[in-house]
């Protein structure tokens, strides 16, 4: 007997399908052997309902290796376009880049990602971008685990009463104090190596206090 | 498809032999393929005799030091640019040392398979490799292989580490030609070598080198009156010159100076004295390519323009470091040697920093070391721990004041952290807004800290009261020093204070006279050398110093010795104590050689008995000098 009471269950494309299939697969136990991916998004400004995401840059990051020839670098085409944030991140709304559509972007997106642990500055403000995107596009959220760079950061201070940490530190920041280069700062993917090299020196940090886990960094952001 | 971090990495390679020689859509090419790598300190890129990998490396940031694995020292260390394991690629054979990182690095690996093709059809590049192969050197510090790719010699001369072979290495000659023609004026001249501070001008002709005039040229025709100062340099200048060409070893050169009783060579571009000069080598170039010389050392550190050369120098200091060690020289001369030696490289620092910003200092201030720095006990290099005081300013210039000098921190100690400092985790940086402050605002600060004692102001003074003028005004410090001494007089609770939190530590040995053991984190089952035994008898030091009103006593181990003179009744113990106190220091900097760290903490069981009995020796001090400021200070057990 047909039941109509009950929903008809949403087909989502393949793409998404591949995508869910891929976390079936257990997470390996060794931190040094888990894929990590590095993103960032330049968006044209900071509220998520009507902003929207100009450029996605990623990179994997697997036993403290980048291979370049795997990175993922996306421009995406947006009838949005917010004058006062080009200044910021230098992506025109007509330029020369080779830009893809909003829903192009996000398959490529997913199929880059896979299960992998994702690790971003500020990474709710990147997940909630892609996850509103995700939405327009008839989507369910991202289904990653998440680290921030920032809240791992921060644990790596010593703090006392005199000292108080900040509530928040800055990109900007981190490339100062781990001294990498701000080089490509605000694209993408800039932003996305700069975040990745931080990642690789602060878990360093983390370390001489104890053996890790991926499920300790959890813990902490 | 647009590959932002590669272009970024090419245009890194673009500056590095071979890679400069690539057109410019190779290298991206190339770079697109490159593997970036990130290197924990100490951990190994591959190890002797390891099959070789699809990659050689080239080190962007970071060093890597090469080194056969059953001898101590080290071969080559590569740094930024660097190429290192090509060689067994080319040759299909298995890696001859192992690779590990001296520091934490990031390497770009290069495929073989991609890279091949670009050497074999560029001839230059092809060249370029094979040169650098056959050739010997480009950096003086390190063993008689640095740039050697191809690791030959090793094996057809099986002594080759045991003789130094250094002296036939080429010599690193100053490129910076300071030169002028033979119509200037000796006047001129010498203000030129004076601001450029060196010791010899190149007189030229046509771009090529005619003659020379030295400081003893001047001295000797123009201090004693033979020579007005305005006299034409070709008056005085020594002619002809002697002319090599950059190629010359570190022997031919020493000969050539010793056999014309000279000390400066000409380097031309063919080595003759008709083709341009390219550079000059003097007696000093000389010394410092031998190396191991404390005012060699020192000279060659006041000369540095550049960050990057103090960071270079630093690395002989190590191994000056380590020799002294193995040789047994006392431990407070050692100290103090090297002390001053890191003592000048911050100045240096500090200078150069000076020169970066805008404006001159608005007023006069001073760079407080703080800290193992400040108690001249910091052997190894170390977290940063430092502080700013500026002259006081009226009210509506302090903001303006501030900001300059914070600005100025920024880049000092930046230029620390550059030369192997670390940053300190807590901030406790002069370029952190608390610890910058005018002598007026430093009074109110400390005057709280003492009045007010918690744990945290405890520590706080713990580690600020051990400052150490580096750089600036002297007497923006003392003036500061007497103030803290006369508000510690007037509240002696603080004492109190400072004496119980000098016996937080507890004595080494456990219930049953067992080792206190860390019990977990990375260093699990190893003594931490630092907090159970050095910090015990350091914080014991400052808080007996600080109630004698001693002033500019910062080493712990001479803090002890004085004290024996103020107290002759406790002469043993505090003898005993500043005994202790270099033993340990001894001991940690040892072991930070060993394992190329901060030498913090001890694994017992890698021990000898008769170290272990040593160690064990200098508890007994500590437990002594606990119980005889817990008397003093009266420190009940209800503080502990």
């Amino acid at each position: 007997m047909i039941n109509f009471f009950r929903k008809k269950p949403v087909q989502y494309p393949k793409f998404w399908d591949e995508y869910v299939q891929s976390f079936e697969q257990k997470m390996p136990t060794d931190i040094e052997d888990i894929r990590f991916v590095a993103l960032d998004t330049e968006t044209t400004g900071f509220d998520y309902i009507h902003e929207r995401i100009l450029s996605i840059g990623a990179l994997s990051l697997q036993n403290k290796t980048i291979v370049l020839s795997q990175t993922l670098e996306l421009y995406l085409q947006q009838d949005h376009y917010n004058a006062d944030t080009a200044k910021i991140h230098g992506i025109l709304k007509s330029g020369g880049l080779n830009k893809v559509s909003e829903a192009e972007a996000l398959q490529q997106l997913l199929g880059y990602l896979q299960n992998a642990v994702i690790i971003a500055h500020h990474a709710v403000f990147d997940l909630n971008m892609i996850n509103k995107a995700l939405e327009r596009n008839g989507l369910p959220n991202l289904k990653n685990q998440v680290l921030d760079t920032s809240k791992l950061y921060k644990s790596t201070l010593i703090s006392s009463n005199i000292f108080k940490k900040k509530e928040h530190y800055s990109l900007d920041e981190l490339a100062e104090k781990f001294d990498i280069s701000m080089k490509d700062r605000h694209t993408a993917i800039g932003d996305a190596y700069i975040t990745a090299i931080a990642f690789l020196k602060i878990k360093s940090r983390l370390k001489e206090k104890g053996p890790l886990k991926l499920k300790d960094l959890l813990k902490i952001g | 498809m647009k590959n932002t971090i590669s272009h970024r990495v090419a245009d890194f390679l673009k500056n590095f032999p071979p890679f400069n020689l690539l057109a410019a859509a190779d290298l991206q090419t190339l770079s697109g393929q490159i593997t970036i790598i990130y290197k924990e300190k100490d951990s190994p890129v591959f190890l002797e005799n390891d099959i070789p990998h699809q990659h050689f490396y080239v080190v962007h940031k970071g060093a890597i030091a090469l080194k056969k694995s059953n001898e101590k020292s080290m071969m080559d260390l590569c740094d930024e640019g660097d190429i290192f394991g090509l060689r067994p690629l080319m040759a299909l054979e298995n890696y001859k040392m192992e690779a590990r990182a001296q520091e934490e690095s990031i390497l770009y690996a290069i495929p073989i398979d991609t890279f091949k093709p670009y050497a074999q059809r560029n001839n230059e590049v092809g060249d370029y490799l094979i040169a650098s192969f056959a050739s010997n050197t480009r950096n003086p510090y390190s063993k008689s292989h640095r740039g050697k790719l191809y690791e030959e010699g090793l094996e057809l001369n099986p002594n080759a580490q045991n003789t130094p072979l250094l002296d036939l290495q080429k010599v690193e000659y100053s490129k910076k030609l300071v030169t002028c023609t033979e119509n200037t004026p000796v006047k001129t001249i010498a203000e030129k070598m004076t601001a450029n501070n060196v010791g010899a001008m190149l007189i030229l002709r046509d771009k090529l080198p005619i003659g020379i005039i030295t400081d003893r040229d001047l001295r000797n025709n123009i201090v004693t009156g033979k020579y007005p100062i305005t006299v034409k340099a070709s008056k005085i200048m020594v002619s002809p010159v002697l002319t090599f060409t950059k190629n010359l070893t570190i022997t031919q050169a020493q000969m050539a100076m010793m056999k014309s009783d000279i000390s400066h060579l000409c380097i031309t571009k063919d080595g003759t004295s008709d083709s341009k000069a390219i550079g000059i080598l003097s007696k000093h170039d000389i010394m410092v390519a031998l190396g191991n010389n404390p005012a060699v050392l020192i000279k060659a550190i006041k000369r540095t323009k550049k960050i990057k050369s103090i960071k270079r120098i630093r690395k002989s200091i190590d191994q000056l470091l380590s020799g002294y060690l193995e040789q047994n020289i006392p431990m407070t001369l050692t100290s103090k040697i090297i002390t001053e030696l890191n003592d000048v490289c911050i100045k240096q620092v500090i200078k150069i920093s000076l020169r970066k910003m805008s404006d001159k200092p608005p007023v006069k201030f001073t760079w407080l070391s703080m800290g193992s720095q400040g108690r001249s006990e910091q052997l190894l290099q170390t977290d940063q721990d430092n502080a700013l005081v500026f002259e006081n300013v009226p009210e509506e210039n302090l903001k303006e004041t501030t900001d300059y000098f914070l600005e100025l921190a920024k880049i000092i100690n930046k230029g620390l952290f550059d030369i192997g400092y670390a940053y300190c985790p807590a901030e406790m940086m002069a370029s952190n807004p608390n610890w910058c402050h005018s002598l007026d605002k430093w009074k109110t600060n400390v005057t709280q800290w003492i009045t007010n004692p918690g744990a945290d102001e405890v520590l706080l003074s713990s580690i600020f009261f051990d400052y150490n003028v580096t750089f600036g005004d002297v007497g923006l410090a003392d003036e500061l020093s007497k103030h803290i001494f006369k508000t510690t007089q007037n509240y002696p609770i603080f004492y109190l204070h400072l004496a119980s939190g000098a016996l937080q530590n507890p004595s080494p040995t456990g219930f049953f006279r067992q080792l206190l053991l860390e019990a977990d984190g990375e260093h699990k089952d190893s003594f931490d050398l630092k907090r159970r035994a050095l910090m015990p008898l350091t914080d014991a030091a400052r808080v007996l110093i600080l109630s004698h009103s001693v002033k500019f006593v910062n080493n712990t181990a001479e803090r002890f010795e004085k004290l024996a003179q103020l107290e002759p009744n406790n002469e043993e113990t505090f003898l005993a104590c500043s005994y202790a106190t270099k033993a340990l220091l001894k001991f940690r900097t040892k072991q930070g050689l060993l394992h190329n760290d901060s030498g913090r903490y001890i694994a017992i069981d890698k021990l000898s008995k008769e170290e272990r009995i040593k160690l064990k020796r200098t508890f007994k001090t500590i437990k002594d000098i606990q119980e005889l400021i817990s008397v003093r200070f009266k420190v009940s057990n209800l503080m502990r």
